[in-house]
This record gives C-alpha cells, sequence and structure tokens, in this order.
C-alpha cells in the first residue's frame, strides 16, 4: 500500500482527512508531519495548511520480513519461516528453520547486527519509532532464560560467601536482564563497572542486609 | 581485475546499503583481493555516508560483521572500506 497525503486547517484535521479517505485506522498508520501549517488567521482559513504523510505501518512490517528473507536466500541457510506481528512500536521478527545458526553467531552478535541493519532500513521510511525486535530459533528468549538462572546461582554463591563476583562482559541489553533478575534480591545488589564493550555486572553483597553470620540478628 | 565475482558476502552489502541510504543509484561498490582478503570499497552519496556509518559507527560495524560471516560461509575472508566518490 502506498503513502497517501492530506492537508487540513490543522495537523489533526489533516490527519482524520487522511484516515477517512482510505479507511485505515490510526494506530496502524505511521504519520508524517510535512508541515505544521500556521501563519496568522491560519484557523480563519488563511495561512499554510497543515499537511501530513500517512504510511500504512504494513509497509515497514513488509520490508522488514523482505530483508531477513533475502538474507536467508542470499546466505543460502533455508528453508525457513519468517513471521511479524506488531505489538505497540515494535514489530517482533521471527525466523525459523533447521540451519539459521550462522544469523544467530556467537552469543547472538549476528543476530544483534541484523537487527541493527534492518532497523537502519526501517528508519529510512518515515520518522516514527516503530522498530524490530528480532530472533531467530528463540534464541532471545532462551538466552534470556539462561542469563537469569545464571544470575540466580551466582547471587547464591555471593550470599553464602560474602564476597562479590563479577560476570563476564555482556552487551547492555543482557545486563539488563541479570540487573532486573536480581532487583528484589534481599541479599545482593548488582552495578555495572568497566568500558563497553567489556562492561560487566558485579554481584555484590546488600550493605546492611542479612549476612551469614548476624542472619539471626 | 575488480569485476565483480558473484558471492553472497557482495549480494548481502549491496542489498543491505541500497536499503539504508537515500541515494541507491549512487552506491559503488569495488572489489579488490589482497594475500587472500577480500576487499569490497564502498562508496555512496555524500550525503548517505552518515546513514552508512551510524551513531557512532554501530551501522558500519553491522555491515563489516555481516559481510564477514557470509563470506566466512564461503571460505573467504573480507572487508568493507566505506567512503565518498
Amino acid at each position: 500500500m502506498n503513502p497517501i497525503e492530506a492537508e487540513g486547517r490543522s495537523v489533526e484535521e489533516a490527519v482524520r482527512r487522511a484516515l477517512s479517505q482510505t479507511g485505515w485506522s490510526r494506530d496502524r498508520v505511521d504519520i508524517e508531519v510535512l508541515d505544521e501549517g500556521g501563519g496568522l488567521f491560519a484557523w480563519l482559513g488563511g495561512g499554510r495548511p497543515a499537511r501530513v504523510r500517512l504510511r500504512p505501518r504494513l509497509a515497514k512490517v513488509d520490508l522488514a520480513v523482505g530483508l531477513l528473507k533475502d538474507t536467508i536466500r542470499i546466505m543460502g541457510v533455508g528453508p525457513a519461516a519468517v513471521t511479524a506481528r506488531v505489538e505497540e512500536d515494535r514489530i517482533m521478527l521471527d525466523a525459523r528453520g533447521p540451519a539459521l545458526g550462522a544469523l544467530i553467531g556467537r552469543r547472538g552478535v549476528v543476530l544483534d547486527d541484523l537487527q541493527r541493519l534492518i532497523n537502519a532500513a526501517l528508519a529510512k521510511q518515515g520518522d516514527d519509532r516503530l522498530m524490530v525486535i528480532m530472533d531467530v530459533e528463540g534464541y532471545r528468549l532462551r538466552r534470556e532464560m539462561t542469563l537469569r538462572r545464571l544470575a540466580e546461582r551466582l547471587a547464591g554463591q555471593v550470599r553464602r560467601g560474602g564476597s562479590p563476583v563479577t560476570l563476564e562482559p555482556m552487551n547492555p541489553r543482557e545486563r539488563r536482564v541479570i540487573h532486573l533478575a536480581l532487583k528484589d534480591d534481599p541479599h545482593v545488589t548488582t552495578r555495572s563497572e568497566g568500558e563497553e564493550p567489556r562492561r560487566c555486572v558485579v554481584i555484590e553483597p546488600r550493605r546492611g542486609g542479612a549476612s551469614p553470620v548476624d542472619g539471626m540478628g | 581485475m575488480n569485476e565483480p565475482i558473484p558471492s553472497a558476502a557482495r549480494e548481502l552489502l549491496v542489498l543491505f546499503l541500497t536499503r539504508i541510504v537515500d541515494h541507491p543509484d549512487d552506491v559503488r561498490v569495488v572489489e579488490q583481493e589482497r594475500s587472500g582478503v577480500v576487499i569490497f570499497r564502498v562508496s555512496v552519496h555524500p550525503r548517505d555516508i552518515g546513514k552508512v556509518v551510524g551513531r557512532g559507527g554501530r551501522v558500519v560495524k553491522a555491515i563489516r560483521n555481516l559481510v564477514r560471516v557470509a563470506a566466512s560461509c564461503e571460505g573467504r575472508r573480507a572487508m568493507v572500506e566505506v567512503g565518498t566518490p
């Protein structure tokens, strides 16, 4: 579907006109304001009209799906099933197939690169924030569960041993999983230290919290 | 010497470059081989250089990584250099 443009006395009116012309619903379009309109007496019918361009969100979804399918074809890692669904301002892009390991890479680095490039291509299509979150063979979900289990195991170690533990370097998203997993833990706190890309989470005993010795209080 | 050799690395490079820039017709990729390493010399429209590089060089880094992966699947080593004509 092609984008359409419309004019009105205000941005709001222009958008309403475009929607009624096309029958699209507001939550399924990206709105680009070409001209906010204005000038003196704009509301009296003088001045410049407001102009907007509406693009169905499907265009972005199609672009993302197309790019991923092309990548799979070019790299010869098919067959694969590519699906996408829109959740608020995110396109959840997902690929499943027996030979897709190359698209994940070590620690998901290829997956992150691909996601970044697909988002760079999408950024060209209007200035909204609709972003792609991509997964291959459920890797992100599995990795998150692995990290949570790791966090809990190490927190236990810190609680019993009383000394801090430094995890291996992780990207911001993975560090966030660790921080979130332990944020309500009464015995430990977490912080990050070091510089990207070697920034690490440190798990340490919570000061003033229950320690292994004075636990009886 | 610089005749394009069809390869997944090259095809992937061109695919993403042309989708990311505003002037896809100005995307040029010249291929050279030096001591077993394929070097893709990319040039784009001067106004597109920021898009290809990305904030903090993140986009160009992703392009380089992806091309390297595609090349290694074909048993080759590859590098990407980006500039303007």
